[in-house]
């Protein structure tokens, strides 16, 4: 069940891999994020068909560096109307989760060192990817009090419209990731990546419709592009942190790139196989962590390639699109998975020595299903809409 | 090592504790109570009820409270409050009193060692962590198979409550809105 590397009692040496491993994700993170930051500028510089930063260093790669640098000496303001506590410690609220939520991840299989065998991850507690929920609900209050504490109006603002946004759409997030769940039997990152071993990827296992909807909901709860409305520069400055300058806003800054990681760590890990891929003897143990970077990296790309493309959503769109469109979906998706589940758990006869005839059933029932949860539902969203509407002509014709 | 994770986190949860009673300052309160509420959590994990203590963050620290501070942002009564008065005639002495025979109720089977006072068996379901099952699996038979009827209920009662609320706040057709005022015609 647990990491290997506590089955034997814990000694000094346990101790110290265990540090090691704390250090190197941290440098990971930090200097993956160095990179990030610098690849989303170049490369979204291409499709925008500009240069882009080519000062610092070879192709500009230093140029974060210099600007973290430059950061750290700024002054670090704080205004007159600011609560001084809650200011203070609101960049560390955001900051924290995104640095340990990463640390659920499974980036390869087992290696041993000096004698130990661990696995390529920091942490694997039974509770997995619910540690991730609570690490994302955690993130809310970096936002939400970093706007409150600053004492002025579009901060405010735009912490109401973060929180607002990211609260709905954890609810679709948390219904999608429950369907990995429900097929994996499991709650830890490592037993659902092993689930998928090499190719049952739950990208298809689930029938792509989770991955789509995980997707959306995680773009819209890391304030991606094109759910960037929290921090709209032409109508709230810079949102819930307008105020912030010098190290506080380094922080915030770093928060929302390593939030962007991980969460394409987490999709990589629970739809698109994790570290699996093709099995190549030549160095064994190398191969899973170059397939999972490989996929981190393209996901993250994918990423700023919809920064680019897409224009941003408005603000009821947002709403819309998370309360009548994505939650209703997901839970539809999850009865389904749940009734198949159930139908193989209980050998339903559905099977190949069964006849095609009972699947077919089986499929119409879950269409027919589907088409009355759905009927009702659109109706339901039209008569709101229509009373909403005639409600809003009866009291001076202002259409809303 | 267990007596130190225990001291730090029981230091957490009384301290949240006494910042919501004694922060002026309503969020300042609501941070106070997330602090409390980690600690319990961490307590929750000493136990090995993992379960729990993530339960306990997600639901707790990250949807009722941020709820608390919605509503505290939303209606402005972010501002301390006055405390010389007292809304409610006596309900001062009441609450040391009750808070006092609360805390009578808790410590008395503590000392005597009689849980059974509290719950009518010495344990519900038995410890959490012994036998080879994870404990989602322990908790999620208790609650899906022998306690199902009163889980199912609950959500029944929740469901009651949300309509109840929606029901209450919505307006009834052809009354004044509330913004008619910015609502004049052009």
């Amino acid at each position: 069940m647990g990491d290997p590397l506590y089955a034997h009692g814990i000694d000094l040496a346990v101790v110290l891999i265990t540090i090691l491993k704390v250090l190197l994700t941290f440098v990971f993170l930090l200097v993956g994020v160095l990179l990030y930051i610098w690849w989303e500028r170049k490369f979204i510089s291409d499709l925008q068909n500009r240069i882009g930063p080519d000062r610092a260093g070879p192709h500009g790669i230093l140029q974060s560096l210099a600007d973290g640098i430059k950061v750290f000496f700024k002054e670090d303001l704080l205004p007159a109307e600011a609560d001084r506590r809650i200011y203070r410690l609101a960049p560390y609220l955001a900051a924290v989760p995104a640095f340990t939520a990463f640390a659920i991840i499974p980036i390869g299989d087992r290696i041993s060192i000096a004698g130990h065998q661990t696995y390529l991850q920091l942490a694997n507690p039974p509770i997995g990817v619910l540690f991730l929920l609570a690490m994302s609900s955690i993130a809310v209050y970096g936002v939400f009090l970093a706007g409150w504490s600053s004492g002025s109006k579009y901060p405010l603002l735009g912490s109401v419209r973060a929180s607002a946004q990211m609260i709905s759409y954890e609810a679709a997030m948390s219904i999608a990731i429950a369907s990995v769940v429900l097929i994996t039997g499991s709650l830890t990152t490592r037993d659902i990546w092993v689930h998928q071993h090499t190719w049952n990827w739950n990208l298809w296992q689930l029938g792509v419709v989770p991955f789509l909807i995980y997707l959306v909901a995680a773009t819209a709860e890391v304030n991606r592009p094109p759910f960037d409305l929290v921090e709209a520069e032409q109508e709230l400055v810079g949102g819930y942190m307008t105020e912030y300058a010098g190290v506080r806003f380094a922080l915030y800054y770093l928060a929302e790139f390593m939030n962007t990681i991980t969460v394409s760590a987490v999709a990589v890990t629970l739809f698109l196989g994790g570290p699996s891929g093709p099995h190549i003897s030549f160095l064994a143990p190398l191969w899973p962590v170059v397939w999972f970077f490989l996929k981190l990296f393209l996901f993250v790309s994918a990423y700023v390639w919809l920064r680019a493309t897409l224009p941003r959503l408005r603000y009821d769109q947002l709403m819309d699109l998370g309360w009548k469109r994505l939650i209703p979906l997901a839970l539809f998706w999850l009865l389904l998975v749940a009734a198949l589940r159930i139908g193989d758990d209980a050998n339903w006869p559905w099977g190949a020595h069964h006849g095609a005839l009972n699947a077919i059933t089986i499929v119409a029932c879950v269409a027919g299903a589907g088409l009355v949860y759905f009927g009702t539902l659109g109706a339901a969203i039209r008569v709101g809409s229509r009373r909403a509407q005639e409600e809003a002509e009866s009291h001076g014709g202002v259409r809303v | 090592m267990d007596w130190v994770v225990f001291g730090v986190s029981a230091a957490v949860v009384l301290v949240g504790a006494l910042g919501v009673v004694t922060s002026r300052n309503p969020v300042h309160a609501a941070l106070s109570l997330v602090g409390t509420l980690f600690g319990i959590a961490i307590l929750f994990v000493a136990q090995r009820a993992d379960f729990l203590a993530v339960v306990q963050v997600i639901v707790y620290a990250g949807a009722i409270v941020v709820l608390f501070l919605f509503v505290i942002m939303l209606l402005g009564v972010d501002q301390a409050e006055n405390l010389e008065v007292d809304p409610l005639v006596g309900q001062r002495p009441a609450a040391v009193g009750l808070g006092l025979a609360g805390l009578a109720c808790l410590l008395l089977p503590i000392a005597f060692g009689k849980w059974e006072w509290l719950s009518g068996q010495p344990s519900v379901v038995g410890p959490a962590h012994t036998g080879t099952d994870p404990n989602v699996t322990r908790l999620a038979r208790a609650l899906f198979a022998r306690y199902l009827l009163p889980f199912e209920a609950t959500s029944v009662l929740l469901v009651i409550a949300v309509i109840g609320a929606v029901v209450l706040a919505r307006r009834p057709l052809g009354s004044e809105r509330l913004d008619e005022t910015v609502r004049e015609e052009p």
